[in-house]
């Protein structure tokens, strides 16, 4: 059985409509994000979270009004939702204070927002659970995070580089510099809490789009061998055809396993599993139309005679970067 | 075929292995198998957001204990002077690594340097004019203070938490400066009551009474100072909870907490909650000093910086006293834990706290699970129906896989996390990438008209620099995951580290024998089910 069967598509020649549509996502993205900005979790914004489960059904509008007229902070700036499957009248209260740091009083606005519960008259109601962070704790953990994805983007553009050539480094650190950037838009757009486990997903988003990558670049780097006389442009194209079969499969199961986690895997991994299904298309479609791309941009798109000094045999040991001359830029073929 | 033969008997013996540590535990604790307790042991843990329980993260104030100890050299170099005679005006702690010394008389100076130099040992000292020097703490002793105060404020919140009783609790240093201690108790439902007890200084002190107690502080000083080698002290007006006295009292303690052997709840002569405490030796040798020559004085009990009672010395005290105070039956019991476990050198501040009620977590677990057997199960028809009769033995593979990372996160005593679950479900999709790989790259070869042996030989052989390289970049970006993580974070990029080696052993050794088997089954093969 085939997907495809023998396809023969000219990716390149899309490159630029792909850049385009690339730049309107991530353009738009940056204009929700200045206007509405990414919503931060409390692991980063600092703050208050109870979950609580009442005797009674009670509507997320009456949690708020009971906010509104019972919590010193007024409720204007809590977040009240259902929480899990309305059925379960679980709600869940978010309140951007907490308690002062020093003491053991950090959990004072818990019991704040309870008290304002129970004032309103709401029935009876239990704390499935509760999570109070200090601002402090977020300032670490953004740093943090930042530092993490620029050491692992550094880290694979200098694994890359000693494994292919410095061309294809940053052929693929740019594509996942792209998978981020569209990421954030569609976190944007949809108003999901920026978490931990966002961020999580996002890190490993960034592993699995360099993966694809690295399958096409695998086969540019076999074929440079095979295809002496062809310009590297078309190398590319071939390349990328060849393994379209796999890119699809491979995408299409990772995407099943994360609707799956996003379907069924509950409340606190939804914002994981979309984070996932986001980075999984535009992992794809960035390892297809971005990063040879870059490539074939940086290197110009002339005869591959530079790469055509590797050695013949396809399943060598690492391969050394080869010394590159001087990238021929004739004229760029589009 | 003995090559085959060796491999498959590998294979066997890593699946039994795994599967005995991995998967049987879990098994047998679920259905109440009885088995081996070695086997029990070695169970997959599951995290708090699992289990529910309470995570704490507290920060140690490490500039308190660098203030104690500056203090302590001060006072030192205090007594000191005041034996030899130097006479100095003024002594004052500037801040928590420095204090100042002014007025030292000029004839006097070189009798200050040496006492100095004998008695402060970790500052350094910066002469000013007018006979004022200014001592400041080495940058290392401060260094070795901070960590001692952290390393000291994580074994004695280790104490406390065993005294709770809490069955496998956690705790960890962590956080950039390595002074955030990081406490984890299962199960605890009473978030309170722990936190109290976690935080609580436990700072002991019993020193005699000068003077008080007084309504104001003013009506405590002498020209309007407080006397050299004194301090005041706030305490509990007895009869009256609510209200504060204040005592004059000896700044050296005759006792501390330090001194402590043993602590319990034991009723006063009035029968209300008291705690009892046996001093060690040496803490009851200058006890019984301190209280013979103090007859008729009074004795202020001072926890954390506050007076609970004054009682009156009527005799030489040796080695058992009581606190007495206005206390309930359940502060008595707090008290007497919090004693024994000792003091904390530096306070603390908490800074995150999750609960995570035992419903959600048994929610979590459910959802988890259905999300991975639905993943698995969409996995496992596609690949049946796409490649055939070769899917199943991407589905072996797949399988083998699962088991061992169920086995090594066991072994290594990994903790199960729902972040970590959600691992476990991209090891499926990205375990199965492999297998993808190797199977197009078959087809290719099939296509081009070679051999059934040949093309999956090649099909292994091409793909296996690109599993190489794309697993090497995978666990790249993973350490700096696990690095980056914290709690979860850190189960799920566990999970994923370890998912992505066994992988690589998976897809290309054993689905690899999974196909020579077929072959030399088969004898003469034309055709590939793929």
């Amino acid at each position: 059985m085939h997907i495809l069967k023998n396809s023969n598509i000219d990716f390149l020649r899309w490159r630029w409509h792909a850049l385009a549509l690339s730049w309107v996502i991530i353009l738009a993205g940056i204009a929700v994000i200045a206007t509405r900005g990414i919503p931060r979790g409390v692991e980063f914004a600092g703050g208050t979270v109870v979950i609580e489960r009442f005797d009674q059904a009670v509507s997320v509008q009456q949690v708020r009004s009971a906010l509104d007229q019972y919590y010193p902070n007024g409720g204007q700036n809590a977040v009240v939702q259902a929480y899990d499957d309305p059925a379960r009248r679980m709600v869940l209260i978010r309140v951007p204070q907490v308690g002062a740091e020093s003491g053991a009083s950090l959990s004072v606005t818990a019991g704040q927002v309870e008290d304002a519960l129970r004032k309103a008259n709401l029935g009876a109601f239990q704390r499935q659970g509760a999570e109070i962070v200090s601002a402090t704790v977020g300032r670490e953990l953004e740093r943090k995070g930042l530092t993490a994805t620029v050491l692992s983007l550094v880290g694979i553009l200098l694994y890359l580089a000693f494994r292919f050539q410095f061309s294809f480094g940053v052929g693929a650190v740019i594509a996942t510099i792209h998978d981020l950037l569209i990421t954030f838009a569609f976190l944007a757009f949809f108003q999901y809490d920026l978490s931990l486990n966002v961020i999580a997903a996002i890190l490993t988003m960034s592993g699995y789009s360099t993966n694809d990558t690295i399958v096409i670049f695998d086969r540019v780097r076999e074929n440079l061998r095979s295809m002496r006389r062809d310009s590297l442009n078309d190398v590319i194209n071939a390349s990328i055809n060849q393994t379209l079969g796999r890119t699809i499969i491979t995408g299409g199961l990772t995407l099943l396993t994360v609707l799956a986690l996003f379907l069924f895997g509950g409340e606190v991994l939804k914002g994981f599993a979309f984070t996932m299904i986001v980075g999984i298309v535009t992992g794809t479609y960035s390892s297809v139309f971005i990063a040879a791309a870059v490539v074939s941009f940086w290197r110009g798109s002339g005869p591959t005679r530079a790469a055509a000094h590797a050695p013949a045999s396809t399943t060598t040991a690492p391969q050394q970067p080869q010394r590159r001359s001087k990238p021929q830029r004739k004229a760029r073929a589009s | 075929m003995p090559n085959l033969r060796w491999k498959l008997a590998t294979i066997i013996l890593v699946f039994i292995a795994f599967a005995a540590v991995g998967v049987y535990p879990l098994i047998a604790a679920w259905r109440g198998i009885n088995s081996p307790a070695a086997l029990m042991d070695k169970q997959l843990k599951l995290g708090l957001d699992l289990k529910g329980g309470v995570h704490l993260v507290l920060r140690v104030k490490t500039d308190d204990a660098l203030r104690t100890e500056t203090e302590l050299e001060m006072e030192r170099l205090r007594e000191e002077l005041m034996k030899r005679n130097v006479p100095v005006a003024n002594m004052t702690v500037t801040d928590s690594a420095h204090f100042r010394v002014e007025g030292v008389p000029v004839d006097q100076a070189a009798a200050f340097r040496q006492a100095a130099a004998e008695v402060v040992t970790s500052f350094d000292r910066d002469s000013g004019t007018g006979g004022a020097f200014t001592f400041s703490m080495r940058p290392s002793v401060q260094a070795t203070l901070r960590s001692d105060a952290v390393v000291q404020g994580r074994e004695t919140i280790e104490r406390r938490v065993n005294e709770l009783g809490v069955t496998e609790p956690s705790i960890a240093q962590q956080g950039q400066n390595a002074d955030q201690i990081l406490v984890q108790l299962p199960g605890v439902t009473d978030v309170e009551h722990a936190k109290e007890i976690i935080r609580n200084t436990g700072l002991l002190e019993l020193k005699i009474v000068e003077q008080g107690p007084s309504a104001t502080r003013e009506a405590l000083l002498v020209n309007g100072q407080v006397p050299g080698g004194m301090e005041i002290v706030p305490g509990v007006a007895s009869g009256d909870a609510s209200g504060t006295v204040y005592y004059l009292v000896r700044k050296v303690a005759a006792v501390t907490g330090k001194d402590l052997r043993n602590a319990r709840p034991t009723p006063d002569e009035n029968n209300q909650p008291a705690v009892g405490f046996t001093l060690n030796n040496d803490g009851a040798q200058r006890f019984g000093k301190v209280t013979s020559e103090n007859v008729g004085k009074q004795l202020a009990i001072i926890l954390d910086g506050k007076v609970q009672s004054a009682p009156q010395i009527q005799t030489r005290i040796n080695a058992d006293g009581r606190i007495t105070g206005s206390f309930t039956q359940e502060e008595v019991q707090n008290l007497a834990l919090i004693l024994r476990s000792g003091a904390l050198s530096a306070s603390m501040d908490y800074i995150e706290e999750r609960t995570i009620g035992p419903t959600l977590g048994a929610d979590s677990i459910r959802s988890g699970l259905i999300a991975s057997l639905v993943g698995l199960l969409l996995v496992v028809i596609f690949m049946l129906i796409y490649y055939k009769l070769s899917g199943l033995n991407a589905v072996a593979a797949l399988v083998f896989n699962l088991v061992i990372v169920l086995g090594l996160m066991a072994y290594v005593g990994a903790v199960m996390t729902l972040p970590g679950i959600a691992g476990f479900v991209l090891t499926m999709g990205i375990g199965v990438d492999s297998n993808v790989l190797i199977f197009e790259r078959i087809k290719e070869e099939l296509e081009a008209q070679r051999g059934v042996r040949a093309s999956i030989n090649a099909g292994f052989n091409r793909v296996f620099w690109t599993l190489f390289d794309t697993h090497i970049a995978a666990l790249i970006s993973c350490a700096f995951l696990f690095q980056f993580g914290t709690g979860p974070i850190r189960g799920f990029a566990l999970t994923l580290f370890i998912g992505l080696i066994s992988n690589l052993f998976t897809s290309i050794f054993v689905s690899k024998t999974l196909f020579e088997l077929e072959l030399a089954s088969r004898g003469q093969v034309s055709t590939l089910s793929i």
